[in-house]
């Protein structure tokens, strides 16, 4: 099979425009992995579907990452004019100084697609698609119309880390109910403070859940 | 929970069908004889024919991945067992082959042997008894059931010697296994294995030509190879659609590519084939296990060197995958080179083969569903995670 960079370097003439970096990996297997913006992702894979040569027509797994913000501390030598008294005389003298610096890199939350080849019996290529950030640019497109196998992993990835799929045909919540809100595979993610809790509609259990609900509002609101 | 109760509760269903005449609309399950656990279908049905069929999962769902994404590596080895509780110990082999990866932990070749023999007693427990549960759902009440059971519980009875459990076996380490096969227990082994081609033979006369079985099974949820392919199927379903991709062939993980054993494939993809490749492939793990117990060599059964306290793999990222008796079963870890991984992921074969099921069911008798989803050989323990 081909290496990554050969890869790479077919996916870039094929996909005009597409950025695409390879990720490695430090671990003895050094299986590394392609990102691609997520812009080009649905051309670029549909281009390794339809490869002669590489005909990756199975896609085994896929799944989500989440990257927290990530802040990373620094000492750095910083030359800056300081007061000093020389003599007697008070002068300006330019000394070097240490000063901690702070860098905080905004984190993304990551798909990963592990495609292989039942053709030609190869792979593994992994492929990587970013969000923007964790918050509110969370799109990515599907490449379920590429592959069915797709259809339900990234539903899973949208229930448990918050990955909103373009033009996936079906997206709902599929481990957790639908009424639930969070993204329980995020790496800050916090239980909530009842977990027995099924809301349902009847008489004693009803009004339970609505003095529940109302707690937890107010709560929330001070 | 900002939607209000009742809202919730009248909610309309998640399926809605514009068609002509009346349509009924039935779940099937959570709590249905035949979902082989908590699962449910909803069903859309026009008289008895299926025109849409729904999914629902989630009723055995324990964040099953956040859990390994806080305890060591060595502590989720348990853990993993609860997955296909019909499997575990493909399930342990499946594991320990990641992270054995990831942190490029060589196996001895005694050990190697041990998980062959382990693995492929498991494939003929787990494919008997799934023939006994399809042939029930058909209305064979018990019989080919209990055979198969009988055979397992010998099979069962050399887990619980070996392991100390019956099912959470919990017995493969990284680099090795927990404890090692004592000459007693290969002699048990090969017991067992003398004895099954006769139990084999009993079960495919009681079964293979029989009339109702070809009747309820021949023909019906026809699963067409491009699409299995597309829909990422693996295990004795993709090669009952005739695509031949057996993991222990293609990635030789282990110390397959020193048994000779054949890939069986099925013509027409329906449920007679899906069975029939699981009775060929009981036969073939035969094969492999006479030739596993034949050669055994001495040795230690765990790589001595392997690092067991302050286990911290360096960071990077490893996917390890078998094929399980069910299908691929794969294993997905990032490390941070902390103590528990930063990503642990689980690639579940019997979550994935559902993907297809709503493309067998449509067209076919409601009662026929039962015998489709019986087909495809799931566990919810794996499916929900």
């Amino acid at each position: 099979m081909k290496t990554v960079e050969e890869i790479k370097t077919a996916i870039e003439t094929a996909v005009s425009g597409a950025q695409l970096e390879i990720v490695p990996n430090g671990s003895p297997s050094a299986e590394h992995s392609l990102l691609v913006d997520a812009a080009h992702a649905f051309a670029a894979a549909k281009f390794l579907r339809d490869d002669a040569e590489l005909k990756l027509d199975f896609l085994s797994n896929v799944t989500g990452v989440d990257w927290l913000d990530k802040e990373t501390t620094e000492k750095v030598k910083v030359t800056r004019p300081v007061e000093k008294e020389v003599n007697g005389v008070k002068t300006m003298v330019d000394e070097t100084v240490e000063e901690t610096k702070k860098t905080v890199t905004p984190g993304y939350l990551e798909a990963v697609y592990h495609l292989y080849s039942m053709a030609k019996k190869h792979g593994p290529v992994i492929l990587r698609m970013r969000t923007g950030n964790r918050s509110d640019k969370v799109e990515l497109p599907s490449l379920t119309p590429i592959w069915r196998a797709a259809e339900f992993q990234e539903r899973e990835v949208f229930d448990l880390f918050g990955i909103i799929f373009t033009g996936h045909p079906d997206l709902r919540r599929i481990l957790m109910w639908d009424g639930f809100k969070d993204y329980p595979m995020r790496r800050d993610y916090v239980d909530p403070d009842d977990y027995e809790y099924e809301p349902t509609a009847h008489d004693d259990v009803l009004k339970r859940a609505q003095a529940h609900l109302a707690a937890t509002t107010t709560e929330a609101a001070q | 929970m900002s939607e209000s109760l009742l809202e919730a509760w009248n909610r309309p269903p998640t399926i809605e069908v514009d068609g002509e005449g009346e349509l009924l609309e039935v779940a099937m399950g959570p709590h249905h004889p035949s979902t082989h656990g908590v699962f449910r279908m909803d069903v859309v049905l026009d008289g008895e024919r299926v025109i849409k069929l729904k999914p629902v999962f989630g009723y055995l769902h324990r964040n099953h991945e956040q859990i390994g994404q806080t305890v060591g590596y060595l502590q989720m080895m348990p853990y993993t067992d609860r997955l296909d509780y019909f499997c575990s110990l493909t399930n342990n082999w499946a594991y320990a082959l990641a992270v054995e990866k990831l942190v490029g932990q060589a196996v001895p070749e005694r050990a190697e042997y041990i998980r062959v023999i382990l693995a492929e007693l498991t494939r003929i427990q787990n494919h008997a008894s799934t023939i006994g549960f399809l042939t029930q759902e058909m209305g064979a009440s018990g019989t080919p059931l209990m055979y198969a059971f009988r055979e397992r519980e010998k099979i069962l009875d050399l887990f619980e010697s070996l392991t100390g459990s019956r099912m959470m076996c919990n017995y493969m380490r990284f680099g090795g296994c927990r404890v090692d096969m004592t000459e007693a227990h290969l002699n048990a082994a090969r017991k067992i294995v003398t004895g099954l081609p006769r139990f084999i033979d009993e079960f495919e006369n009681l079964l293979t030509s029989n009339e109702i079985l070809m009747a309820r099974s021949q023909g019906m949820g026809v699963l067409k190879p491009d699409l299995a392919v597309n829909a990422g199927i693996t295990g004795p379903m993709l090669r009952a659609s005739g695509v031949n991709y057996d993991i222990r062939k293609v990635d030789h993980y282990g110390i397959y590519d020193r048994f000779s054993f054949r890939v069986p494939l099925g013509e027409h993809g329906d449920i007679y084939d899906r069975y029939m490749v699981r009775v060929l492939e009981m036969r073939e793990s035969l094969k492999i296990l006479e030739q596993a117990l034949k050669d055994i060599p001495a040795g230690p059964f765990i790589d001595p060197k392997a690092k067991i306290r302050g286990f911290k793999p360096k960071p990077g990222e490893a996917y390890g995958r078998i094929e399980a008796p069910k299908g691929e079963l794969g294993f997905y870890l990032i490390s941070d080179g902390g103590t528990s991984p930063y990503r642990f992921r689980i690639r579940p074969p019997s979550f994935i083969n559902l993907t297809v099921l709503e493309d067998m069911c449509i067209g076919q008798n409601v009662a026929d569903v039962v015998v489709v989803f019986g087909s495809v050989d799931i566990v919810l323990g794996e499916v929900d995670r």
